[in-house]
């Protein structure tokens, strides 16, 4: 039993990281589509991945020890962070081992090692991203938080697996605190995956890019770590969205139809997710970097609003 | 949890009740004005959904008139007025900010505690779920005291005032399933004739200072100004 929940816990981290590049693609192909552009193949972002771990990888003669190791730290902090949000199963060991706190500070380790990676070759651009990175960052992070509390206060834990075994077990029920959590976790989410009014995942170039000014020096192999890390990441917060608000069909036994319908069903619901998120991309502007403050506290005042209205509404009566 | 017991229509309420809060803050805190009276139109069109809703679950037929009322009135006719008023004015592509916004908003979010902390002796002496509503209710009034508090511009100050009728109007349905129908036709006539009177003040101050930030109105002339 021990080791069979193992070998899940193994599939669903496996299937995190041959996932990711394909949501990234589904998304770009759906965005291309919704410019009424034919758009490159949903399997592109392997082909790029696969492009870059074959090619040498330069590194700047200023470069320090930390530029070289930071790509392999950001990818394993990600990659454990998003080991122990559920996938297709809930229950799995690694769920016993991180709760929302830890994830978030996974994340932040990741983080922390991108934005010294980026100011680590003395570039103008690299320290440029990463002080903007650490702006949205450190806005971003009470706010996520903040959403988390108020599902942990409905649910009374901060696990995540235990959450969904919470909601699924509570049934339909309407909560004004999940609404005002989802809105504001979405906003986060834009915001911390670098998606379009927070930052334009699609520049290389550009005054007011964030995450790819920090990652500008890299090519090769660290490179293309640091673009997994990054489709890993939206991979991370497209299941926290998909599977902690509208948790049905996660396989609560582990049989192998469950887990088929699970991964249909988790893989229906990532998609949808990416065709909400390329419309929404394709319908707005990007906002300049002194506004991404404001955008920040609006998902702040819906995580806070979340909490107040479970206090108010929903434990009182 | 207290929600399992409640039915589907009740939750609906429920968050309802908590959209119509957050409409609050959104007209607190936004910068364009046409923008704050459409989101005034909505808080409106929210109690009114509301009202129905109340109506719905606990069988006051009356009260599908008075949301009806409250619809024509709060989310169709006053804002139609005042989107008139600030075409008429010029006024549509104006832009005015607030001065502290995260400071209002944090000060907005401690009344709604505060408002809570006012109505949980009331809550804990009856069960009925409603009057989880007005704290809710409280804080929308005490959020439109505070707009026409840090808002400069006159209209926008009289959307605070406008949506405190509506936070009173929640109160009222959530509470004691809704006023009667006589005085409730009284209150919407008052709001009426108030807007009218709203849009003639209007341009009187206009005129007179030709802007409608009333901040102005604190110096007696520009002439003293100059002299001084």
């Amino acid at each position: 039993m021990i080791i069979e929940s193992w070998v899940l816990v193994l599939l669903q981290v496996l299937l995190y990281a041959a996932l990711a590049p394909l949501l990234t693609g589904w998304i770009r192909k759906v965005k291309a589509r919704l410019q009424n552009r034919r758009g490159a193949s949903i399997f592109q972002p392997y082909r790029e991945l696969y492009k870059l771990f074959t090619k040498e990888a330069r590194m700047a003669h200023t470069a320090s020890i930390l530029y070289r190791a930071a790509p392999y730290i950001v990818f394993v902090a990600t990659w454990l962070a998003a080991s122990a949000i559920p996938l297709v199963a809930t229950g799995l060991p690694t769920a016993a081992i991180a709760d929302v706190i830890v994830i978030a500070g996974l994340l932040g380790l990741a983080r922390f090692f991108l934005a010294l990676a980026g100011m680590d070759v003395g570039t103008a651009f690299g320290g440029m991203g990463a002080s903007r990175e650490m702006l949205v960052s450190a806005l971003a992070e009470p706010a996520m938080l903040m959403a988390m509390f108020t599902l942990a206060m409905t649910a009374h834990t901060t696990n995540l697996s235990s959450m969904v075994d919470y909601q699924m077990a509570s049934g339909n029920i309407l909560r004004p605190s999940y609404m005002f959590a989802l809105a504001g976790l979405m906003l986060v989410a834009i915001a911390e995956t670098g998606r379009i009014p927070v930052d334009n995942p699609a520049t290389h170039l550009e005054l007011t890019m964030i995450h790819e000014a920090m990652i500008l020096e890299y090519s090769g192999r660290h490179l293309a770590l640091m673009e997994w890390a990054a489709q890993l990441k939206l991979m991370l917060y497209g299941t926290l969205l998909a599977n902690i608000f509208f948790p049905w069909g996660i396989a609560l036994k582990a049989d192998m139809p469950s887990l088929g319908i699970g991964l249909l069903l988790v893989m229906i619901k990532l998609a949808v997710l990416g065709i909400v998120l390329a419309a929404g991309e394709s319908v707005l502007a990007k906002m300049r970097v002194f506004r991404v403050p404001a955008f920040l506290n609006l998902a702040f005042l819906l995580a806070l609003l979340g909490l107040l209205s479970h206090v108010i509404l929903e434990v009182g009566s | 949890m207290s929600l399992d017991h409640l039915s589907l229509l009740e939750q609906l309420m429920l968050v309802l009740a908590a959209i119509a809060l957050f409409t609050s803050f959104i007209l607190l805190e936004q910068a364009r004005l046409v923008a704050s009276i459409h989101a005034f139109a909505w808080q409106g069109a929210l109690a009114a959904a509301v009202t129905t809703v109340v109506a719905a679950s606990g069988g006051h037929t009356h009260l599908y008139f008075s949301a009806v009322l409250t619809l024509c009135l709060k989310a169709l006719l006053i804002p139609w007025m005042l989107h008139r008023l600030v075409r008429k004015l010029e006024l549509d592509r104006q832009i005015e900010p607030l001065r502290h916004p995260a400071l209002v908003i944090m000060f907005a979010v401690a009344l709604v505690i505060f408002s809570y902390w006012l109505v949980l002796p009331m809550v804990q002496q009856e069960l009925v779920f409603t009057r989880n509503i007005v704290a809710v209710s409280l804080a929308i009034v005490l959020i439109g005291l505070l707009m026409m508090v840090v808002r400069q511009q006159a209209v926008v100050q009289v959307l605070g005032f406008m949506s405190m009728e509506n936070g009173l109007f929640l109160a009222a349905v959530s509470a004691t399933g809704g006023m009667p129908l006589v005085v409730e036709l009284g209150v919407a006539f008052d709001v009426l004739v108030a807007m009218v009177l709203f849009g003639v003040f209007f341009f009187q101050i206009r005129e007179s200072i030709d802007s409608l930030n009333v901040d102005r109105l604190n110096r007696l002339t520009e002439r003293t100004e100059e002299e001084r």
